[in-house]
């Protein structure tokens, strides 16, 4: 290698120019951030200093100690245990919490599916069910949220029989304006057999999944993936329920003099949220693919279409998955609007996190400040890890386009 | 929306403002021209503005009253309307000056919520209101029914307590306000409907076909609704106190918004004389004018007055006096004297 110079070579400085620290700029930058964290902590610590003493001084008591206080009212719909009597505001917290939850969840799947669906019907080639769902995204797209709950929540309990009308079918299973009953099974021991099976029909589903692309990638082979897998999951875990000797008794629903008692009970409330949260989101979610489709370049329908592949594959295998990369960022937009827009539950009497916690937990004790914060922690949580997961998903889908 | 922001207001005002509540309230209202007044939107008898904003009521003409010994103006009030579970929110973040939202004074808002009861202005009690066709008779019968409340009151819990105490079975779904408590209770969802007694009546007359339903006999909780002010104003405090005091005290002395005048001239008794202000600076003492009290009966009436005008024979409630019948008449109605 050439060098500069004879003897006097400037490796011996290959670092940056001796300076004083001061212009060190990785030390600056090492420098700024600490003392923009001590900013914060501090700014932060004397913000909880204030707020503590203010509410000392306007009476208002503060601090996390009616998290074990007895809750005294009761809720509608309970994922664990909780009685009016022996439930806290804590526990009333969790119950909140799952609830929220549960219709995150469910609203999520369904309104991913009426997303998928609409929006690759609107760019149908068939004029009827292209218009159709063009007006149905505009129609949900233009009235507020609210407004379709609560017609959603009427709507339901309009259309459904009062309890000494019920539609019933055979086996206990009465649909009315208190909600859908059916029986429920209680599961005793020997149920960690049928549990166990699940996992391993799970994880050689997976597994099979695997092989059957690599032997398709190598032998262009096509195995029968769906049918293998729905024996495995669903397959083994019965085979195991009747090996274990059927380890569980099933609960009937109870006609009581007012109501219906027992077994499983979904609520009027959860269905009417549901829908509306579905149908809302579904409507964005619609659009959202579609911009995603239109993405892909026509050439590449083009190009499979040359190969013979039919509409559907086209679809499944060369434009979705391209799709998706476009699709997936504002899709998790829609899933944490979805989840935050749950918070409208109370207003069609779903007991979610806002409804027990910001609503009767924060009147009952007065503690604003604190049930407020841990609320807003809350949906930071979801939404983080909503987006994390997200993301997680989309960074392995675009690993594919290289 | 807006208890969002009230919320979060609250949490800003107590992290950052060097202190929430200021002392001066009386200041305040005087220089802001104005008496902001926590109500309720949507309950006849106590708050309810129509179609034109004009508000109504027994806790309306309360800020009435307060503004009237305030301002000698009972329409210097501007009322905000607050659901069950905002109120205090409202009232802590120095929103509403006063809270007269037909609430009950229990322990624990008067003292770990920071909220002083300055009276009570309307002696009530919980009840149900059921389906006739459901052919129940007591509440006792309701085990196992599905009853619509409203949360964030003393409603939701005493609810809870009667069925544990009496071991009846209970299913509630809760809303947020009354409206959509009791539509729901209207469209069959609930067996039942409970709140305070005085709101029965109210509510019930919103129902489609109001003579369907009965209100049972059971009152199961006191309810002794009244004012309430922030902690640590004392003079506020007294103000709001004695406003209701001088409404009481002047039914007992046969004081009317329409003997006022005749009385301010030509009485002799010197119980009016002080309640007027003729003799005496009571007024003063409470940093008002002298003649706060005569304001008072000038521009709203006596309590009686206002009760029969917003809740009784008055008014569609057709609500009795009962335990708030002046205590010379056999209820709990009673004041301290102004001396
Ligand atoms: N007095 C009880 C209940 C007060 C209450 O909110 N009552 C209901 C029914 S009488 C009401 O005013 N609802 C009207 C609304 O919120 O729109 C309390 O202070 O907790």
């Amino acid at each position: 290698m050439w060098r500069w110079g004879s003897g006097m070579s400037i490796s011996q400085h290959s670092g940056p120019p001796k300076v004083s620290l001061i212009y060190d700029p990785k030390v600056r930058s090492i420098a700024y951030q600490v003392i923009l964290c001590a900013i914060i902590i501090f700014l932060a610590y004397s913000a909880v200093r204030n707020a503590i003493d203010n509410l000392a001084r306007a009476h208002i008591a503060s601090g996390f100690g009616f998290w074990n206080q007895t809750a005294g009212f009761d809720i509608s719909q309970t994922l664990i245990s909780y009685t009016a009597q022996g439930g806290t505001y804590g526990r009333a917290f969790w119950i909140g919490l799952l609830n929220t939850l549960l219709v995150a969840a469910i609203g999520i799947v369904l309104a991913t599916i009426v997303g998928f669906l609409v929006g690759i019907a609107r760019l149908s080639k068939n004029f009827l069910l292209a218009r159709l769902s063009a007006g149905y995204v505009e129609m949900i797209r233009n009235v507020p949220l609210l407004l379709q709950l609560l017609f959603w929540y009427n709507a339901v309990l309009k259309a459904l029989p009062d309890l000494r009308d019920s539609w019933s079918l055979p086996g206990s299973i009465y649909l009315n304006n208190r909600g859908f009953f059916a029986p429920y099974p209680i599961f005793s021991s020997g149920t960690e057999l049928v549990v166990a099976a699940f996992v391993v029909g799970v994880i050689g589903a997976l597994a099979f999944g695997i092989w059957a692309r690599k032997r398709q990638e190598q032998t262009g082979q096509q195995s029968p993936v769906a049918l293998v897998s729905l024996g495995l999951i669903v397959g083994l875990p019965i085979i195991a329920f009747f090996a274990a000797g059927m380890p569980a008794t099933l609960e009937f629903p109870e006609k009581g003099r007012f109501n219906i008692r027992g077994g499983l009970e979904i609520l009027p409330e959860l269905v009417a949220l549901v829908i509306g949260l579905t149908l809302y989101t579904g409507a964005f979610i619609a659009e959202v693919v579609r911009a995603g489709i239109m993405a892909v370049s026509k050439g590449q329908t083009e190009a499979a279409g040359a190969l013979g592949l039919r509409t559907g594959p086209t679809l499944k295998l060369v434009v979705i998955p391209q799709a998706m990369r476009v699709i997936i960022p504002p899709l998790t937009n829609q899933y944490l609007n979805l989840t935050k827009n749950s918070s409208l539950a109370v207003f069609v009497g779903y007991p979610d996190l806002v409804q027990i916690f910001t609503g009767t937990v924060l009147n009952q004790t007065g503690q604003a400040v604190e049930v407020v914060t841990i609320t807003m922690a809350v949906y930071l949580t979801i939404s983080l890890l909503t987006s994390m997961t997200m993301n997680w998903y989309n960074s392995r889908i675009a690993l594919v386009e290289r | 929306m807006k208890r969002v922001i009230t919320t979060l207001a609250l949490a800003a005002a107590a992290v950052f403002a060097a202190s929430v509540a200021s002392a001066q309230t009386l200041n305040t209202v005087k220089s802001r021209g104005m008496l902001n007044c926590g109500a309720n939107g949507s309950l006849g008898g106590f708050g309810l503005p129509d179609a034109q904003g004009n508000w109504t009521g027994l806790d309306v003409d309360f800020c009435r009253a307060l503004a009237s010994a305030i301002f000698g103006d009972p329409t210097k009030v501007k009322f905000v309307a607050l659901t069950a579970k905002d109120r205090f929110t409202a009232l802590q973040s120095g929103d509403v000056d006063v809270l007269a939202r037909n609430t009950t004074w229990t322990s624990s808002r008067d003292t770990s919520l920071g909220l002083n009861f300055t009276g009570v202005n309307y002696y009530d009690g919980q009840g149900f209101l059921v389906r006739k066709a459901l052919k129940v008779n007591s509440a006792l019968e309701l085990s196992d029914a599905a009853v619509c409340v409203q949360q964030g009151t003393t409603t939701e819990l005493n609810l809870s307590d009667y069925f544990r105490a009496n071991k009846m079975k209970l299913k509630t779904v809760t809303f947020a306000t009354a409206d959509e408590a009791i539509k729901a209770y209207d469209s069959g969802r609930c067996d039942a409907f409970t709140t305070d007694a005085s709101g029965l009546y109210a509510e019930r007359l919103r129902l489609a076909k109001s003579d369907d339903h009965i209100v049972l006999p059971e009152i199961i909780s006191k309810e002794p609704l009244g004012p309430s002010v922030r902690h640590g104003d004392d003079q506020w405090f007294d103000i709001v106190k004695w406003v209701h005091f001088a409404m009481i005290i002047s039914e007992e002395l046969g004081v009317t918004q329409a003997n006022v005048d005749e009385a301010l001239k030509s009485t002799t008794n010197p119980d009016v004389k002080r309640l007027l202000g003729t003799e005496g600076n009571y007024g003063e003492q409470l940093g008002l004018t002298k003649d706060w009290g005569y304001r008072i009966i000038k521009h709203v009436g006596n309590y009686g007055e206002i009760f029969e005008k917003n809740v009784g024979q008055g008014s569609p409630l057709k609500i009795q006096r009962g335990l708030n019948a002046l205590w010379t008449k056999g209820g709990l109605q009673y004041a301290p004297p102004i001396r």
